[in-house]
């Protein structure tokens, strides 16, 4: 029973992870069909911005740990924010060639943190009850993970807020269902292009502080190894999804730990099949639409 | 120059096999030849040294033919044709080490399970389109990847596998016989293009070609674009695990890099680098690439680098770096790549797709 918890809530944790990267995906990719190589990229410079800021200060104090967060979701922000800007912005429509810039951005980032952080990788410093564990059911759960849920429970429901009762969010939601609609109605939909940018960035920031803290090091290829199951997560989910990237997320993890304790660290492999099985009852995932 | 044009407007359907013929006549003689180029090559043509990384400039060729294949004719972008390449290099260096099975039979073994395996993954990736397609093949290249790394006893880990000579045929095993493996690796290139050619003008290539243009339109017509997909899948994979053969034959061994998604990325990078839709682009882009990737590296290492201040140290040391770079601002400026520059050179215009852009805008 104890292991049954365990695994559960770890892997509730990993989902919250994959949640993160996958909502701005799934976001991004919802309003203007763009597939975000680059969105690792983002989470493992947030990464580094909270390393680095723990590093100046007293890493194992609370106060530094919300400011790295803080930081983390700035910084992957503002790169996200500036990647539409100069980069997606000139090839509006050409959705191929967005995918190309994205690859070629991460490539480049990727080589860019090797050359400055080296490539192998750096322990982080915590607060010192991250290190400590707390007993639910008779299993004793490593406190990281409680944060982790925290963070993408508040982040899903700060951006569902965001969507329902902003004005932006409304533009956003319109620019979802129908762009040329939204456009044609003088509404400039190219700002909140900017601003989905942004909140994805944010939150793959924010995820890249966690995820650093979760396996306690970062390193140039954190958001990369990510990457990946957050782009399963998302055809699962149905792409464009957010709820579906939420519900997918947590299955998606969950399975993994089950698999990797019970069938003998066949995890990943599981969580392809799965893929597999979903495209083949419902290509368009769990809760996408037709296409 | 108006004269040129002109003689190249009125033979245009001979000319590039002239030329073609007259460039694969001379990288046949290229090892017997003692031609040095300072800076791009590390010798003299007929070293080991040069022949080792101009046989590697063309495996690069063929393997991003193959992915000319999916990408430019057909319109799929994959993220994992990379993992056909290792089914190839892995799967050809497990028969080796495992049975006793010659060099021959061990590639159509190799070849059948790679074909085996495009056909499954390939009919259910193809239950999707555009973006969704890349991702799931992404997907299935991991876990390619998390095979290879988790098995070692098979596959050798993180290690890599290494080739085991015993059933190899004497001529092609030596750094003497650098020479033959640089001859296979031409003659695969011949083959792998002649195959590329044969399918686009084959009936199913121009159906290919009219659903990566309008699927719904072939669909109406009646026919059965999925079919044309996968079979277009499965020969670009077959092409592609016999360039892996011909990599684990060069390299004596293969790292789990070639199964990673890094690796099918590089492809892109180089097909896009060379015009997407050009077959000749996709070579030349194959060959730039490797040759860039190569000298990019040595001068990384290079003291003239190492004394220059960190910020120019640091992006200048990361050959990805600059390749990355490079590619992002020929998809910004240069969507022709290579072959767009070459096209507009030779034609005096800006290359097709600009035009069909302009087309786009006014319609």
């Amino acid at each position: 029973m104890s292991t049954v918890v365990l695994l559960l809530i770890t892997g509730l944790g990993l989902g919250a992870l994959y949640f993160l990267i996958a909502s701005g995906l799934s976001l991004i990719y919802g309003l203007m069909g763009v597939l975000n190589f680059a969105h690792g990229s983002f989470l493992t410079l947030g990464a580094f911005a909270g390393f680095e800021l723990a590093r100046r200060l007293d890493g194992a104090s609370w106060g530094t740990f919300f400011l790295t967060v803080i930081l983390g979701a700035l910084v992957g922000a503002a790169v996200a924010a500036l990647t539409e800007l100069l980069l997606i912005r000139r090839l509006y429509n050409r959705h191929i060639e967005q995918v190309l810039v994205t690859v070629g951005l991460a490539l480049a980032s990727v080589a860019l943190f090797e050359g400055i952080w080296g490539t192998d990788p750096i322990y982080v410093s915590a607060p010192e009850w991250f290190s400590q564990t707390t007993e639910i059911l008779g299993a004793r759960i490593p406190n990281d993970r409680f944060i982790l849920i925290a963070a993408a429970v508040i982040v899903l429901l700060g951006i569902v807020f965001f969507l329902r009762y902003t004005r932006f969010g409304l533009v956003i939601r319109a620019g979802v269902e129908n762009r040329s609609m939204v456009t044609a109605l003088g509404i400039d939909v190219r700002k909140a292009f900017t601003v989905v940018f942004a909140i994805g960035g944010a939150a793959a920031g924010l995820g890249g502080v966690l995820a650093s803290h979760y396996f306690g090091y970062v390193s140039p290829h954190l958001g990369g190894s990510l990457l990946i199951f957050a782009f399963i997560v998302t055809v699962i989910g149905g792409l464009g999804s957010l709820a579906g990237a939420a519900i997918a997320s947590v299955i998606v993890a969950v399975l993994q730990q089950f698999a990797n304790f019970y069938l003998g660290g066949t995890g990943d492999l599981v969580v392809v099949l799965l893929l597999a099985g979903v495209l083949l009852v419902r290509p368009s995932g769990l809760l996408g639409r037709k296409a | 120059m108006n004269r040129v044009r002109a003689f190249i407007t009125a033979n245009r359907s001979w000319l590039p096999w002239a030329v073609g013929g007259a460039f694969l006549a001379f990288a046949a003689i290229l090892p017997l030849l003692a031609i040095e180029i300072p800076g791009v090559f590390p010798g003299a043509s007929y070293t080991p040294g040069t022949l080792q990384l101009l046989a590697l400039c063309l495996l690069f060729a063929s393997l991003a033919l193959s992915y000319h294949l999916l990408f430019g004719t057909v319109g799929l972008l994959s993220f994992g044709h990379a993992l056909y390449f290792a089914v190839g290099a892995y799967g050809l260096g497990i028969i080796l080490e495992n049975t006793e099975l010659e060099l021959l039979p061990a590639v159509g073994l190799a070849l059948a399970a790679a074909i085996v395996a495009a056909s499954l993954i390939g009919a259910v990736s193809l239950r999707v389109t555009g973006i969704s397609f890349a991702m799931v093949t992404l997907a299935f290249a991991q876990a390619g990847n998390v095979i290879v790394r988790r098995n070692p006893a098979i596959t050798g880990g993180e290690e890599g596998i290494r080739l085991d000579i015993e059933h190899v045929p004497d001529f092609l095993v030596g750094v003497l016989n650098t020479r033959n493996l640089y001859w296979l690796t031409l003659v695969l290139l011949v083959i792998v293009y002649l195959a590329v050619l044969w399918f686009e003008k084959s009936r199913g290539g121009r159906v290919a070609a009219a659903t990566r243009e309008n699927e719904l339109r072939v669909r109406v017509i009646g026919l059965r674009p999925i079919v044309i997909k996968l079979a277009a899948f499965v020969l670009a994979s077959a092409l592609a695990a016999l360039v892996g053969m011909a990599y684990l034959l060069l390299q004596s061994g293969a790292t789990p890099r070639a199964t990673s998604a890094d690796f099918t990325l590089t492809l892109l990078v180089i097909v896009v680098l060379g015009g997407v839709g050009s077959r000749w682009g996709a070579i030349v882009g194959g060959v730039v690439y490797t040759l860039l990737d190569q000298r990019l590296t040595s001068l990384a290492g290079s003291d003239a680098i190492a004394g220059l201040p960190d910020i120019l140290r640091i992006p200048l040391s990361e050959p990805l770096f600059i390749l990355g770079t490079l590619f992002i601002l020929v998809v910004l400026f240069l969507p022709g790549g290579i072959a767009g520059i070459a096209r507009s050179a030779v034609t005096g215009r800006g290359s097709l797709r600009k035009d069909r852009d302009e087309l786009e805008e006014v319609s």
